[in-house]
């Protein structure tokens, strides 16, 4: 018998799971590009957020049919690549449903995958007419026109074909039929295939079904859907605070601290700690934490949070979701820099802030946590409109004139509004 | 309804050797707002009436710096709070009862890193406390009956997940509390929060304050209560705009206080 199958697949096999991780590692890399952030401690809690909300789909229905359909592609996925063990020590083994033999069990797996192949089958195509057909809101935004659309519709389809070729390839597989095992779903669809060659089909559905999985694997980090990967990780490195809680720059407390103390003296100091940062807030990328940039990979471009933004609810053009797609353009911009300069980030006059992502937007956030709330994996799209907001006060002063009225006052009396602080307990009179 | 508040200042406290159970934050708003002072008011009422031990800083409190820090100057921010510490830290103050929940949320998550610990809690959660081990009890039914919607403030719901409380205080006045559609974790801002209330909002179709007050319409209250001074305002624009008399908003704590016509 000719090897030759077996090489053409450990070839495509590898050569894919190789790019792949070539991939992976720029990902990384560029993930790494942000600043260090503490995520130490609360280790047990970090785990069970991502047990809960990952693995767990914890928040997912709260929106009762997106969030069913999508726990049903979710088990269909994870559990149908169970299947994908077979179908690689078969490719390189050149064996026939190695797993065959194992008894009444091997159909009772293979109709479970049948199920819930056709159940994710229905479950995209019902995704596809809610997407392209039904309107809604969240997938009408002006920030999915063009790729991100496209690549959404792309995903969608990979897995219509994915899973009709699962079904097929066990449609038309005459012995699998003949033991009548497992073949729950693929018993309705193998009289289609008679009088046809159904080896030769059962054979290109085979081949394509696993060369499908292995583009799929790879089209992962060209889309929105990575969130399969990291939403783990997201989950894990997402905040463990009260969602109130905004973090105190390190820096400016030890300023503070000098400031307030008698004792101090600003020349005796030469310690790194109290040098003051390169750069206070974020106007690019470069300037965001590493869990920032790991949130914008994450996304998928779901539009839960800016469909609970007050701010986009009332016609304003702040998108939650907006934020991180630019915050990822941007990263992928910087990456491919990075790549095509030897390693080195060659100034290219673009800012995420500006070029990406505009003032008005930045400042017409109420920070009510809504879209922090509404994320299902843990993506925190106001701690980057903070960090722009902190670059355009303290590095540029260009607040909104009312703002700056704001902060005047309470530097010169204690208030929001310009009303003496010794004037504070007439309320009682 | 004539009668004086006792509102005594933590120098005075200090200087009578004594420390108070509570310190009672007031806030901007509920020092200088017109409306909110009557909030302030209301709850002082019914520390009086609870005989709670209470003081307040007075001429030397200031702002938390919430506007500032979500404004993003985080220096204006930092050198206010580390000034209130030191003010809280000369009178050694452990619990801190604010009925705003902008204050709530700074003085609670973010001055602890800045070397201020305490026990802060929001009014509605101190009130429930009352109630509970039996220091007040809310008589009296004014409000029996009533259509009230409660609107959640951000920064006490989704940021601190207090919804209980204040609804528990609204269910003691044997009325009849409905839940707008968008409430608890998913409730919508009033459009004020992350300093917005010192600036006009962007372009837009349509105020914030608006869109919620619609919301709160939907479930045709005969009031909209409230939790937060700032969360009043807005609410309050929107129903002159929107339902101007057949609306009212009021505080937690006015009605509260209203209830037993203090």
């Amino acid at each position: 018998m000719s090897l030759l199958p077996n090489i053409i697949f450990a070839i495509i096999f590898f050569s894919g799971l190789g790019f792949f991780a070539r991939n992976i590692r720029k990902l990384r890399r560029n993930i790494y590009l942000g600043k260090d952030v503490d995520t130490s401690g609360d280790t047990k809690l970090r785990w069970t957020n991502m047990a809960k909300i990952a693995l767990g789909q914890g928040k997912m229905t709260r929106r009762p049919i997106s969030g069913f359909l999508h726990i049903v592609v979710y088990l269909g996925f994870v559990i149908i690549n169970i299947e994908v063990l077979e179908i690689v020590i078969d490719g390189f083994l050149g064996t026939h449903r190695i797993f065959s033999n194992i008894g009444p069990i091997y159909g009772v797996l293979i109709g479970t995958f049948e199920v819930l192949a056709f159940l994710v089958f229905i479950s995209v195509v019902i995704f596809w007419f809610r997407r392209n057909t039904v309107n809604i809101k969240r997938f009408m935004s002006s920030e999915l026109n063009g790729w991100p659309k496209l690549d959404g519709n792309l995903i969608l389809y990979f897995e219509i074909v994915l899973m009709a070729l699962f079904i097929i390839m066990n449609a038309t597989d005459v012995e699998f039929q003949s033991s009548n095992n497992g073949n729950i779903i693929s018993q309705f669809f193998a009289p289609i295939f008679e009088g046809f060659n159904v080896n030769l089909i059962e054979r290109i559905a085979w081949w394509m079904h696993i060369v499908g999985i292995i583009i799929f694997l790879n089209y992962l980090y060209y889309s929105k859907h990575l969130h399969i990967l990291l939403a783990f990780p997201n989950t894990y490195f997402g905040s463990v605070k009260p969602k109130g809680f905004l973090n105190n720059i390190e820096s400016i407390t030890n300023e503070v601290k000098l400031m307030m103390d008698p004792e101090a003296d600003p020349y005796a100091s030469d310690s790194t700690d109290t040098l003051a940062p390169d750069k206070f807030g974020a106007s690019d990328v470069l300037d965001l934490n590493w869990v920032q940039l790991l949130n914008a990979y994450t996304c998928t471009e779901c539009g839960r949070c800016t469909s609970e933004c007050p701010a986009n609810q009332t016609g304003k053009k702040l998108s939650p979701r907006k934020i991180m797609m630019d915050t990822r353009d941007r990263l992928v911009e910087v990456g491919n820099n990075i790549d095509s300069n030897n390693g080195e980030f060659k100034l290219d006059g673009i800012q995420l802030l500006g070029d990406y992502i505009t003032n008005e937007e930045i400042w017409a956030c109420t920070s009510c946590n809504a879209c922090v709330e509404a994320c299902p994996i843990s993506i925190d799209p106001l701690s980057i409109i903070l960090e722009m907001r902190r670059y355009l006060v303290m590095e540029q002063s260009a607040a909104p004139m009312e703002l700056n009225n704001m902060m005047s006052n309470i530097e010169n009396n204690g208030a929001p509004w310009p009303y003496s602080q010794m004037d504070r307990l007439n309320w009682k009179n | 309804m004539g009668d004086v508040l006792k509102v005594p200042t933590m120098a005075e406290f200090k200087a009578a050797g004594k420390q108070p159970e509570i310190l009672f934050w007031v806030g901007c708003a509920g020092s200088f707002d017109d409306r909110a002072r009557k909030i302030t008011k209301a709850f002082v009422r019914l520390l009086n009436k609870a005989k709670v031990d209470f003081a307040v800083l007075g001429t030397e409190e200031s702002c938390t710096g919430d506007p500032a820090k979500r404004s993003g100057n985080e220096f204006l921010f930092q050198m206010q709070a580390v000034t209130n510490i030191e003010v809280l830290s000369t009178y050694d103050v452990k619990k801190i009862v604010t009925a705003c929940p902008h204050c709530f949320n700074t003085l609670k998550n973010e001055y602890p890193s800045l070397g201020g610990n305490y026990k802060v809690m929001h009014h509605t959660q101190f009130l429930k406390s009352l109630l509970d081990e039996g220091r007040l009890t809310i008589e009296g039914g004014k409000f029996k009956g009533k259509r009230i919607t409660f609107h959640d403030p951000c920064f006490l719901g989704r940021a601190n997940d207090v919804y209980e409380a204040p609804r528990d205080l609204i269910k003691k006045l044997d009325v009849e509390l409905v839940e707008m559609k968008n409430c608890r974790k998913k409730g919508l801002c009033c459009g004020a929060g992350g300093a917005q209330m010192f600036k006009d909002a962007e372009v837009g179709q349509k105020e914030i304050n608006i869109e919620r007050t619609e919301q709160a319409m939907e479930v045709k209250p005969e009031i909209i209560a409230a939790g937060c001074p700032f969360c009043n305002t807005m609410m309050t624009d929107g129903v002159k705009n929107k339902a101007e008399g057949q609306i009212e908003v009021m505080d937690v704590a006015e009605l509260i206080a209203n209830a037993s016509d203090l």
